[in-house]
């Protein structure tokens, strides 16, 4: 009789999901609560958790570091926009479209971002990113280069809105971004689950081997190239999906702005590192952050992202693992644990 | 109608491009390090000398003069102080911290200067041109693409002919092996990324003369100094000026089928390059 189990699970872990779980139902229930200012800022801290999520999958996990995930908020957004006002598709349904659109082109895109590499590949898929900006202002149906908004008929005969505003009694406007918001509420916990599923597979843990030591990984047979690649889709599919989403609440759009560096790549670089690169918390507690920042400094313009530039720039010098990395090197709390551990019989398990 | 004039004003161009490359291509070929913050200290450049211009009341090229030794001593201590940290097997932390400073460099000049664009003037010699037979080309184009000649030049002597040099490969084929020899690599470093800065700063002041600039023009001078150094391949900067070329000709012949299509056009080329020889049209050696 084996006393021996290999678990990943944790004390603090074991919590922390009973913990998400009321966490969530609380977040559900905010458009009850709270105002509609405070429903918006949520929707922008779970948007940017999404898209922070993704890019951490890619570079914590993947060791790809992009500079062109705004390509995929842009071309998400962009196909929501285009199948709305080409095909008349109610919106909520766009925003697969959108998600679809962009893993779908992200095929292609792979094909020239992975003939360079490291540095080289950062670069890549900025170029990449900035063609698919200047094609999309070609495209005269959605305006191309000075954008366009979402017809008004699409946006009041969207689903479940009049639903939302009777059961609430809330108006229109008001109802549209609760309804955005809770599916905003649905990606990020779907985005979190899944990756977190993911890093407890078999191919999860393939993934850690190839980040840690690409050369080892391949002469245990992981196929390295295979794994980036399914690393690279997933996080296309999820940034498409988070790019309909925003501009689905934002109501207009235009290639400037969704295919913006600064907006879809450089907040969430900083978000991630600030947080902790290659852990589930740390992007969490980084989006918490940039927020605070946010909140705080975002009327200095200029100076504000300044001093996000250089707080970057402290942490990745300073405290490489981001705040997350402090807290968890002292405490050995992990709420999200993917290492796997030997417990039980005569060698007891450390909890913690 | 893409003529022999719209040929020539791309290879003129490519010149330019060449000369954005040139120090990328030089910092990544000792140490593997991809400033992504390059552009903006490009733009950073061309601030400095604009400044040396309105308070010397000088000239641009010897603003230029004046404004090298400065970015000589902040490329030192940039290395010495901040890039020398980073470096290492991990790939992220050069990378985040360059993408850090390019944000920072953008924002303080975006608070110093304010987002209007800006341009140093050359006088007279902005409209001089010369009849070269069937063309008419500007006399500034004309020296910029000199200068990259130049440039390229000096650097190949330096790199192949002075002790400088020898340190520079050596650190860069063996890092270890150099520092058994006496080689302190954190002192080649920084001297690199120096030098480096002495190429920025004569590309900041053709970026200045020939056009516009405001503080977020950097961005897109890193991507045109990136597509060049790769379509010429890794460690060549012979390649890197034949890649600025590619570029440039495809913009202006971009532009003038459809002015809209000028940059997309020069991105559509390095795409093509990328797909049909990955490693460039010049790689050099091993290619690590």
């Amino acid at each position: 009789m084996s006393v021996y189990t290999v678990t990943t699970r944790t004390r603090a872990s074991r919590t922390a999901f009973w913990g998400a779980l009321i966490l969530v139902a609380g977040l559900a229930l905010a458009p009850l609560f709270v105002g509609r200012g405070t429903i918006q800022d949520l929707f922008f801290i779970l948007t940017m958790l999404t898209l922070a999520q993704f890019w951490n999958l890619l570079a914590g996990y993947g060791g790809l570091v992009s500079v062109g995930q705004q390509a995929f908020v842009g071309l998400g957004a962009y196909a929501l926009y285009g199948a709305v006002i080409l095909y008349g598709v109610d919106p909520v349904v766009s925003i697969l479209i959108a998600g679809l659109v962009a893993v779908v082109l992200a095929v292609p895109i792979s094909v020239f971002a992975f003939r360079l590499q490291g540095a080289y590949f950062a670069i890549g898929t900025w170029v990449i990113a900035e063609v698919c900006r200047l094609s999309v202002a070609q495209w005269r149906a959605v305006g191309g280069g000075t954008g366009t908004s979402l017809p008004r008929e699409a946006v009041a005969e969207m689903m479940l809105v009049p639903t939302i505003e009777t059961a609430l009694d809330v108006r229109a406007s008001e109802a549209r971004d609760i309804l955005a918001y809770w599916l905003a509420l649905i990606l990020v916990v779907a985005t979190i689950a899944g990756i977190y599923w993911l890093l407890r597979t078999r191919r999860g843990l393939a993934l850690a081997a190839v980040r840690d030591n690409e050369e080892a990984a391949r002469s245990v047979g992981v196929d390295a190239g295979r794994m980036k690649w399914v690393v690279f889709l997933t996080s296309a599919f999820g940034t498409g999906l988070a790019g309909g989403l925003i501009y689905l609440q934002k109501g207009r759009i235009s290639p400037d702005a969704a295919f913006s560096v600064t907006d879809w790549t450089a907040y969430v670089i900083f978000i991630v590192v600030i947080g902790g690169l290659g852990t589930i918390e740390g992007p969490i507690i980084g989006v918490l952050v940039f927020f605070l920042l946010q909140s705080l400094f975002a009327d200095y313009g200029a100076w504000y992202l300044m001093l996000l530039g250089l707080i970057g720039i402290g942490v990745m010098l300073f405290a490489p693992r981001g705040l997350w990395g402090l807290l968890s090197e002292r405490t050995g709390i992990q709420l999200f644990p993917v290492r796997r551990r030997l417990a039980g019989g005569a060698l007891k398990g450390r909890e913690g | 109608m893409i003529g022999l004039d719209t040929l020539v004003q791309g290879v003129l161009l490519g010149g330019l491009y060449a000369l954005f490359a040139a120090g990328l291509s030089l910092v990544f070929g000792i140490m593997r390090l991809v400033n992504l913050a390059h552009g903006d200290l490009i733009v950073f450049g061309a601030y400095l000398i604009l400044v040396v211009v309105s308070v010397l009341g000088v000239n641009p090229f010897l603003a230029a003069l004046v404004a090298a030794p400065v970015m000589f001593a902040l490329g030192w201590l940039l290395q010495k102080v901040v890039l020398n940290r980073t470096l290492g097997d991990d790939i992220l932390p050069p990378l985040l911290v360059t993408f850090g400073l390019s944000v920072v460099i953008q924002n303080a000049l975006l608070e110093s200067f304010s987002a209007d664009s800006q341009r140093i003037s050359m006088g007279a010699l902005e409209t001089a041109s010369v009849d070269l037979g069937p063309v008419t080309v500007g006399v500034l184009p004309l020296i910029t693409f000199a200068s990259a000649v130049l440039v390229i030049v000096g650097l190949n002597q330096l790199f192949y002919r002075t002790a400088i040099g020898r340190a520079f490969r050596a650190t860069s084929d063996d890092q270890v092996t150099a520092s058994l020899m006496g080689i302190r690599p954190d002192r080649v470093f920084a001297t690199a990324t120096a030098v480096a800065m002495l190429v920025v700063t004569i590309a900041a002041l053709y970026l200045g003369t020939r056009a516009n600039f405001d503080p977020s023009a950097g961005p897109a001078r890193l991507i045109y100094a990136f597509e060049a150094v790769i379509i010429g391949g890794l460690g060549s900067l012979w390649g890197t000026l034949a890649g600025g070329i590619i570029i440039g000709v495809a913009q202006t012949v971009g532009a003038a089928i459809n002015p809209e299509w000028q940059i997309l056009a020069g991105h559509i080329a390095f795409l093509l390059v990328l797909l049909v020889k990955p490693r460039g049209l010049f790689p050099q050696g091993g290619g690590r």
